[in-house]
């Protein structure tokens, strides 16, 4: 089982000055899974994945990736490692264009063949990314700038990806199609972690889920069992 | 003014805008990515044309082989500023890094008039800058004629690093958004190194070619050029690499003419160009080409 695990995060507690923001959390990600992390605004669903992702330092416990111990890796390093990430709010390169945000995306890589064939497999997904590839990212509409997100992120050839709510300030058909994307994605072969405030529709495409609350773990379970749990259905998916 | 000594006069401006354009985008690389203006680019300037002096003059090396060294060296000084003193700043408020900058500028400075002393030195010119050229009636001087040529050259470079190159790509991005563009596995204090030395090597190159034009060398030759090309980098748009070259050129070629027309009032040219400064900080901030200036989360 050890071999099948892609995450693994162990009693990680993170500190933002004084604010205690991860109490301890666990967390494991199969490999070729989708993982959701639900919760409200300030549950530290976002400090979790900054943290794995190298950009903020954890203060105790330890996040492996692959079987390896990357908790005090630098940030570039695990991207190069196989590990990506959707920023939260798109944080497209607004002044570069959408053929240099691409390429940015395979910063890492030195496989220059492989690239242009992964850009082909790219456009033949967002074939909308096709037609503006001469575009600033800045120009572009908030559904192409996440459609353009996500094809960056893949562009390093991620073992994981994760994705801090793809969906956040999308039209319904647009979400709808962000998560029809993240389907086929991880059907080719690539886990996903996946936060989302939609809980909904995040639970309903997990394989499993956990549900964060002021930094700790309350609940976890398959995706589907989640949904009909009577406590996520009041808190988060605004039942009665 | 008759016409051959307009054009004699524009070809003075052209000169010494280059100058000023090779050293703006120094301070708007740096701005652009940190955000603070760099004030030891100055003394870097004032290094490229000591350590020059010194490899051709000392060391007895070729011209062209002691200014590649110089400019080499210059490259290394400011990536060791950087790494030394601006690095461990990075997370600090900016207006920190700011009185750093100032730090490192005086201390370049006194440990120039200790080492070197104040008295000025005499820099070796090739003969190619001393000749006279005849051009359109106009006689012109071989450093008015090569410094534009030599430093437009150097900006295409520029322009090539900077827009065609994956390392340039880079660098437009971290400006923009440093943290995203850690996410794409960049490792961006090996950019900020590298802007540092692309930065101080041209900077460099402007020492040597001021020293051309203006042969007497002493520690404190950078302050004025260094201030004019800060305004050069302000007035065409700070962050800007384009506006930063535009800037330089609009600043020498301003200066010249007002020396030309009012030769009344040249003892002034210094205090007009920072008039100029004065008035775009005003009314536009953000320069001729620059974005309106947005606060950075």
């Amino acid at each position: 089982m050890e071999n099948d695990l892609m995450l693994r995060i162990e009693d990680l507690h993170v500190f933002y000055g004084g604010i205690h923001a991860l109490k301890g959390i666990n967390i494991e990600v199969p490999a070729g899974k989708i993982v959701a992390l639900v919760g409200a605004n300030g549950a530290g669903k976002s400090t979790t994945l900054r943290t794995v992702s190298g950009l903020v330092r954890a203060r105790q416990g330890k996040i492996e990736f692959q079987g390896i111990d990357i908790t005090r890796e630098s940030a570039h390093h695990i991207v190069e490692m196989g590990l990506a990430m959707v920023p939260e709010g798109r944080r497209i390169f607004p002044n570069l264009t959408v053929w240099e945000n691409l390429l940015l995306g395979s910063y890492t890589r030195r496989d220059k063949e492989e690239i242009k064939e992964d850009l082909d497999w790219i456009f033949r997904i967002f074939p909308r990314l096709k037609e503006r590839v001469r575009q600033k990212g800045g120009t572009l509409s908030g559904g192409e700038q996440q459609m353009l997100a996500v094809a960056r992120a893949l562009m390093s050839r991620p073992h994981l990806l994760m994705m801090d709510e793809p969906s956040l300030g999308l039209a319904p058909l647009l979400v709808k199609e962000i998560f029809n994307i993240i389907r086929d994605i991880n059907q080719n072969g690539t886990t996903i972690l996946l936060i989302e405030q939609n809980a909904k529709a995040a639970l309903q495409i997990a394989h499993y889920a956990y549900v964060l609350e002021t930094g700790s773990v309350v609940l976890e379970g398959r995706g589907k069992e989640l949904l009909e749990n009577e406590k996520v259905r009041k808190a988060y998916l605004g039942e009665e | 003014m008759t016409w051959v000594s307009f054009f004699q006069q524009i070809m003075n401006g052209v000169s010494l805008g280059s100058l000023y354009a090779l050293l703006a985008i120094g301070y708007t690389l740096v701005y652009g990515i940190l955000g603070f203006i760099n004030f030891a680019h100055g003394d870097v300037f004032m290094l490229g044309a000591y350590f020059s002096f010194f490899m051709i003059g000392v060391f007895l090396l070729p011209w062209w082989l002691g200014v590649i060294i110089g400019v080499a060296l210059c490259a290394i000084v400011g990536m060791s500023i950087e790494r030394i003193a601006y690095r461990p700043l990075r997370d600090a408020p900016r207006i920190s890094a700011l009185i750093t900058a100032v730090g490192v500028s005086f201390f370049i400075e006194n440990l120039g008039l200790v080492t070197v002393g104040a008295r000025p030195k005499g820099f070796p010119r090739p003969e190619l800058m001393k000749n006279v050229y005849i051009l359109a009636g106009a006689r012109i001087q071989g450093v008015t004629f090569w410094v534009p040529i030599i430093s437009v050259s150097v900006l295409l470079v520029l322009l090539y690093l900077v827009y065609r190159t994956k390392m340039g790509m880079a660098m437009r991005a971290v400006s923009k958004d440093m943290e995203t563009t850690r996410l794409m596995g960049v490792d961006i204090d090996r950019i900020i190194l590298y802007t540092f030395a692309l930065g101080s090597a041209l900077a460099g190159i402007g020492g040597v070619l001021w020293a051309c034009k203006y042969p007497q060398i002493n520690p404190l030759m950078g302050t004025f050029p260094g201030w004019k090309a800060f305004t050069a980098a302000v007035v065409g748009g700070i962050g800007n690499v384009v506006g930063a070259m535009v800037g330089g050129f609009i600043i020498g070629l301003t200066e010249i003419m007002i020396v030309a027309f009012f030769p009344g009032l040249s003892g002034y040219r210094d205090a007009f160009v920072f008039t100029i400064l004065i008035i775009f900080l005003l009314v536009k901030p953000s320069g001729i080409l620059g974005e309106t200036l947005k606060e950075k989360v």
